[in-house]
């Protein structure tokens, strides 16, 4: 199997969403996700809600949005949101989108710019509806700022800068609508962070006007030196770092060498499989018509052939409701951990590193016996700052595999479903085809040969 | 022998009993010639109902060819057993004899200038054609013997439920009679009456008056041929990658496998959705063998439009002939006529050469003018006789025709609600395991 870009060939529904944590409702799942949604409603002022669901409905195309009742049965992933705050059935109270992609084209650049909506009921927001245009650097500079301010959280993958291998090129629809809906995802997963989700930069990246974030961007530590520093702190970490490491932190470790390896084999089965299902699909297309077209030369098996011309149209049309099905869940949910291994591997490089900060103080300290008690009190902070990094990370570890299972669960079971709808499609089809067939003759095939 | 009016039904045929070989023996090596079109005997009566015929085993075999070279080739096992009508509760002995793919060529090649106004069967493929990666092209493949032992035998049954190929002696003798076979074959001289002309399917000639029937018929023969060639090779690239499809989720079987061994509560579920997915990958093998059953009844009828072509033309040159014939005659008149009266109407180069050196004497005009009214006679005969052959050709080659498209009908139509059939299975199998699969995922 090679290894190819993520190259979705159908068209991709617009506003479609896959499983997961998410807090937007699926656009093929009318009413599962929406138990927070209507919940959240009802704790906003109710004249706020026309406003709430013209949003929604706007994504989500549905003419029902109005006939929901609380009752509906919610999908795991809100099961986990509500199961991800301790105090009791807490809710959502922050509600993101992107969509809307847009090109800019300046004397130096283009580039395309997202628009990204917020609605909250929280206090520390000084509105309760924002709407901002963002760019791909944004998201970047977002991202690197909340690794910076948690380096042993597991920050949610953000898609791709440009895909070199596939045949997806940069400006394509294809390939906005899909970092379109990894950046959706991005902010959602951090929304549904119990600790991201108050993080000041990603307050002022959800609400500042463009001309306020360039500003509040300059402010810090460049780019540069904060990779300095990276590079620095990884190189550090490897000596000494290992041998002090929680065996609990080893394990994590090794799960996620042999977790990343088979991660990524399944994101390259499920292209493969994608592949071959395209190849088929085309050939499909041009088996139906010659039937129709024999059955011009006919006249008693007329009916017959266009009878089946017509039924291998229709698992054709079929077949390709099963590729997008694909292209909309697993691909991306695949793609998606493949993203988180690397992120992974990096926060246990970066609590390593942090650890080998506090050992290679102590050693030092078991050199110099004299300056015992400056060194106490620096220690004294470092132990501090790892039992902090350890225990944030053992957390999000926690939480994190738990939401892993959750998506591997519905995402598989959504292919499995995706599968069943695609037999049973044909199953009628053909069926259909038979009854049509065997009005006169018998069902049963004659067990004698052929004359 | 009772000529019994040729019934053009598909039905299957009945028990009845056997009907009279004298007649047969009294012709010259059982050939009977083209000219006059074998009587037909009804379906009860066909040696398909009087003999069980099968062709049941293939074996490998070396030899030393015609030319003294050491050759492997695949000899097939013909059995047969006559049917008694009333079982005693003792079954006939089965007979049985080896023959090879070439035998059965010129069995098929004697059948088809012996009887060129009936549709002759077509044999199985002498070469895998149409083939998709999985299949092999490789004549001694066993997958591909295998194949053309069921088309072999069903290429005797069609034979012998013929209502007048079941009667010829050479192909009970084929199915009886191991030795001398080949020689009796050629004995009958059948290779002279072989009009090459047949072979030529390009060269073209022009006839005025064909029989409107025969030019519609060529044309849907080659119609039919070019539409099932086409789905044939769709048809072949379709079941590749499906294959591809299915093939490819055994993939998951392995990584679930592998991934399940670092997981605690995901384990089980992962695990078990792997032996589904193996499954499913297996399941295709089966689904497109069943297939190939299916392309080689859309093949049979791919050759069968040949052997109806094989009739078009064979009436054409009928024709053609007796075109050429009746122009002749009518060239033979005129230059009688001229002679008698002395009058050139027409060019001839006789006539040109004969002024130029002189007019020739009465002795010599009157005996050229017996000569010619000889010829006129023969020719009028001959003429008679072709209008009478081309007449009866139409008549029996139609009657055939009528016979063939209904059995074309009937079995093309079963195959295709046979073709429904599969997939409903392949469906059916889809369901069952994804629905195993979708449990052991919601486990996870």
């Amino acid at each position: 199997m090679e290894a190819e870009g993520r190259a979705p060939g159908s068209p991709l529904l617009a506003g479609g969403e896959g499983p997961g944590v998410d807090s937007r409702p699926a656009a093929g799942a009318p009413g599962t996700a929406r138990g927070p949604l209507i919940a959240a409603a009802e704790v906003l002022a109710l004249d706020d809600e026309e406003d709430d669901l013209e949003v929604f409905s706007k994504d989500t195309s549905l003419a029902e949005v109005n006939s929901f009742t609380p009752s509906m049965p919610i999908s795991p992933s809100s099961m986990i949101n509500q199961y991800k705050f301790e105090d009791g059935p807490e809710l959502r109270d922050l509600f993101i989108t992107v969509d809307d992609p847009e090109s800019h084209i300046t004397a130096i650049e283009t580039f395309i710019t997202y628009r990204v909506v917020t609605k909250t009921s929280r206090g520390e927001f000084d509105s309760s509806e924002y709407e901002v245009r963002r760019r791909y650097q944004d998201f970047l500079w977002l991202k690197s700022k909340l690794e910076e301010a948690h380096p042993t959280l597991i920050i949610p993958p953000l898609p791709e800068k440009f895909i070199m291998k596939g045949m997806v090129e940069r400006f394509s629809d294809e390939f906005i609508e899909t970092r379109r809906k990894a950046l959706h995802k991005f902010l959602n997963r951090i929304a549904d962070h119990p600790t991201l989700t108050f993080n000041e930069d990603f307050k002022i990246f959800l609400t500042a006007q463009a001309w306020e974030l360039s500003s509040h961007k300059k402010q810090g530590p460049g780019l540069l030196s904060r990779m300095g520093q990276t590079v620095r702190a990884v190189a550090s970490s490897v000596r000494g770092a290992v041998k002090n490491r929680p065996g609990m932190f080893t394990e994590i470790n090794d799960y996620m060498g042999t977790f990343s390896q088979k991660i990524n084999l399944l994101d390259k089965i499920a292209h493969r499989i994608y592949k071959e299902e395209r190849d088929y699909f085309n050939e499909m297309k041009e088996y139906g018509p010659i039937h129709t077209l024999w059955s011009a030369s006919e006249e008693d098996l007329a009916d017959s052939l266009k009878g089946i011309a017509s039924c291998i149209d229709r698992c054709c049309k079929a077949t390709e409701k099963r590729m997008a099905g694909l292209s909309e869940n697993l691909l991306p949910i695949l793609h998606e951990y493949v993203l988180y291994s690397e992120i992974l591997m990096g926060v246990l490089k970066r609590r390593d590193q942090i650890q080998g900060e506090l050992d290679s103080k102590v050693d030092a300290l078991a050199n110099r016996k004299t300056e015992k008690d400056l060194f106490s009190e620096e220690i004294g902070k470092l132990e501090d700052k790892v039992e902090r990094a350890n225990n944030a990370l053992k957390a999000d570890w926690d939480r994190w595999k738990q939401n892993m299972q959750c998506d591997m669960r519905s995402t598989f079971t959504n292919v499995a479903e995706n599968n069943l709808r695609f037999y049973e499609e044909c199953l009628a089809t053909w069926e259909s085809f038979l009854a049509s067939q065997t009005v006169d003759l018998h069902v049963e095939e004659d067990s004698e040969d052929r004359p | 022998m009772e000529s019994a009016e040729p019934e053009p039904s598909g039905s299957r045929p009945e028990e009845e009993e056997e009907e009279d070989e004298e007649e047969d023996e009294e012709e010259d090596g059982a050939l009977l010639p083209p000219e006059q079109p074998a009587a037909a005997v009804r379906m009860e009566d066909c040696l398909a109902k009087k003999m069980e015929i099968t062709v049941s085993e293939a074996e490998k075999r070396t030899g030393r060819n015609a030319m003294n070279i050491q050759e492997t080739y695949t000899a097939y096992l013909i059995e047969t057993r006559a049917v008694e009508s009333q079982s005693e509760g003792q079954c006939a002995p089965v007979e049985s004899l080896w023959r090879r793919y070439s035998e059965f060529e010129l069995l098929r090649n004697y059948l088809s200038v012996t009887y060129p106004h009936i549709v002759v069967p077509p044999l199985p493929e002498k070469r895998a054609d149409f083939v998709w990666h999985k299949l092999s092209a490789d004549n001694m493949d066993p997958d591909f013997v295998e194949r053309r032992r069921i088309g072999l035998e069903n290429f005797l049954l069609r034979v012998a439920s013929h209502p007048v190929l079941c009667q010829d002696k050479i192909f009970y003798s084929f199915l009886t009679q191991e030795g001398g076979w080949k020689e009796m074959v050629n004995e009958t001289g059948f290779q002279l009456k072989a009009d090459s002309r047949l072979k030529a399917l390009n060269a073209t000639f022009r006839v005025k008056n064909p029989d409107k029937r025969f030019t519609e018929l060529k044309h849907y023969s080659d119609e039919l041929q070019s539409v099932i060639s086409h789905l044939l090779r769709v048809r072949a690239r379709v079941a590749d990658r499906l294959y591809g499809v299915y093939k490819v989720h055994g993939n998951y079987g392995r990584v679930f496998s592998e991934w399940s061994a670092i997981e605690k509560e995901m384990g089980d579920g992962l695990q078990s959705a792997g032996h589904h997915m193996d499954v499913y990958a297996a399941s295709i093998d089966d689904i497109l063998e069943e297939e190939e059953h299916y392309a080689d009844q859309l093949k049979e009828y791919l050759f069968y439009a040949e052997a109806l072509r094989a009739v078009c033309r064979k009436h054409e040159l009928m024709q053609y002939d007796l075109e050429m014939a009746a122009q002749d005659l009518t060239s033979k008149k005129q230059q009688c006529e001229e002679l008698a009266t002395g009058t050139v109407r027409t060019f001839s180069l006789k006539g040109m050469t004969s002024k130029l050196f002189g007019q020739e004497t009465p002795e010599q005009r009157e005996a050229k003018i017996k000569v010619l009214e000889e010829q006129i006679q023969e020719g009028e005969e001959q003429l008679k006789s072709k209008n009478l052959e081309g007449r009866d050709f139409v008549k029996s080659a139609w009657a055939d025709i009528e016979r063939f498209k209904e059995q074309k009908n009937h079995d093309l139509k079963e195959a295709l609600i046979s073709y429904a059939v599969m997939q409903i299975s392949m469906c059916k199998k889809g369901i069952q395991v994804w629905t195993n699969a979708k449990e052991c995922f919601s486990k996870m």
